[in-house]
């Protein structure tokens, strides 16, 4: 593809993958990113940012930023993955290319502590008011754990096995008969 | 439940002369809040309070709040096919005027603070209906991180309805339900709330972290 091939003489991206003939992923490195995506942005019409997200790996230790982007005379779509380290996590923020990123940027931030320098807003509450522990959508945050300690679980119903409390409840004495 | 009890013994609500401390509020804003603590009011006596609950039970008026996703069991409620007017149930637009809320399925936190303002705004003899089975015990939501299991320990509840979503069918028979309790003389949680004040206020705060509001807002 084009766009990948040009782009790659002049950053470190790699790994195209072709999900549809819409649609193409390809992984860029952290310090090349935000150039990547200006490119994108500027040169090869790539000018709607469609979503951003990050997915926490937790086996290799990475979180893998998502920028989705939408050509609308192309009618195509482009996925730039940006792997970082989980540990200390910053990244460049893009919210000079988009104003609308810096939202996603401050949901990011308090779902799963990622950093962005310069980004309005990013401390400022988003859906959660006050909170305290590690950002809620690590996978090393145990949800089941944090509830209990926390929300008065409620104690549930006892339980029987229904032959056996037949058994002894309804029909004593023929119990040695089953 | 040790822990849970250290945490809450930590969490200091009244100062020497036992008013509020409304800790949450900035300098500036604590002398427009009042700092006492809801009161007990205790129910008249005989057949001036039946006449009373009698009333009660049949003007009952809901607080136009939809917490979760129940409240959209409150539109079909409204509309003909239900009727809710003709049990004398009708929703207002503020909490001030209104005397039954119903809180519409799961509660998350941020909701709660909003939940908590509101049911304290509320003028006694105020009831809740706990609509949903999140409200009883978490619901689908148990293990969230963000939302309550058991809506009784923030606010005093005075019927559940079960079911993810009860139809209106349902409940109309929770404000039936209701209504026979209001007419026993039952629906007195607006003075067992003030009752046991500290303890529903240190569950809340023990969840809201945040507290930028006034301790008793009334």
């Amino acid at each position: 593809m084009t766009e990948f091939n040009e782009l790659s003489r002049q950053f470190q991206i790699s790994d195209l993958k072709e999900q549809r003939a819409d649609l193409h992923f390809f992984h860029a490195s952290k310090e090349h990113a935000v150039a990547v995506l200006t490119s994108l942005k500027e040169k090869y019409g790539y000018t709607h940012l469609v979503f951003f997200t990050v997915v926490d790996h937790l086996e290799k230790n990475e979180f893998h930023l998502t920028y989705m982007l939408h050509n609308y005379e192309k009618h195509h779509d482009m996925g730039v993955v940006v792997k970082i380290a989980r540990e200390n996590v910053q990244m460049e923020s893009i919210h000079h290319l988009w104003p609308a990123a810096a939202t996603y940027q401050q949901e990011i931030r308090e779902m799963y502590g990622v950093e962005f320098p310069g980004s309005p807003g990013l401390y400022e509450n988003f859906a959660l008011e006050g909170w305290e522990d590690i950002p809620p959508m690590r996978r090393d945050f145990d949800t089941k754990e944090y509830s209990d300690k926390t929300y008065y679980p409620r104690p549930g119903r006892e339980s029987h096995d229904p032959r056996e409390y037949m058994k002894e409840n309804l029909y004593p004495g023929e119990a040695e008969t089953w | 439940m040790s822990d849970n009890m250290n945490d809450m013994d930590q969490i200091q609500l009244f100062n020497d002369q036992g008013r509020l401390l409304n800790a949450g509020l900035p300098d500036e804003e604590k002398a427009l809040f009042c700092d006492a603590a809801p009161q007990v009011d205790a129910p008249y006596r005989g057949i001036w309070e039946k006449f009373l609950n009698w009333a009660r039970s049949e003007s009952l008026w809901i607080l136009g709040f939809g917490t979760g996703c129940g409240a959209i069991e409150l539109r079909p409620l409204m509309t003909s096919r239900y009727d809710m007017y003709q049990y004398g149930v009708q929703p207002r637009p503020t909490p001030r005027q209104a005397g039954l809320f119903i809180i519409g399925g799961y509660a998350s936190v941020k909701t709660m603070k909003r939940i908590v303002r509101s049911y304290e705004q509320m003028q006694g003899p105020k009831f809740v209906l706990g609509l949903g089975s999140c409200t009883v015990n978490g619901g689908m939501y148990w293990d969230s991180y963000n939302t309550i299991n058991r809506l009784d320990h923030y606010i005093p509840v005075d019927v559940y309805i079960a079911g993810c979503m009860p139809r209106p069918e349902a409940l109309l028979a929770g404000i039936n339900e209701l209504k026979k309790l209001i007419k026993e003389g039952k629906g007195e949680n607006a003075n067992k709330y003030a009752e046991n004040f500290e303890w529903y206020k240190r569950n809340q705060k023990k969840i809201i972290k945040d507290w930028n509001m006034p301790d008793y807002n009334w």
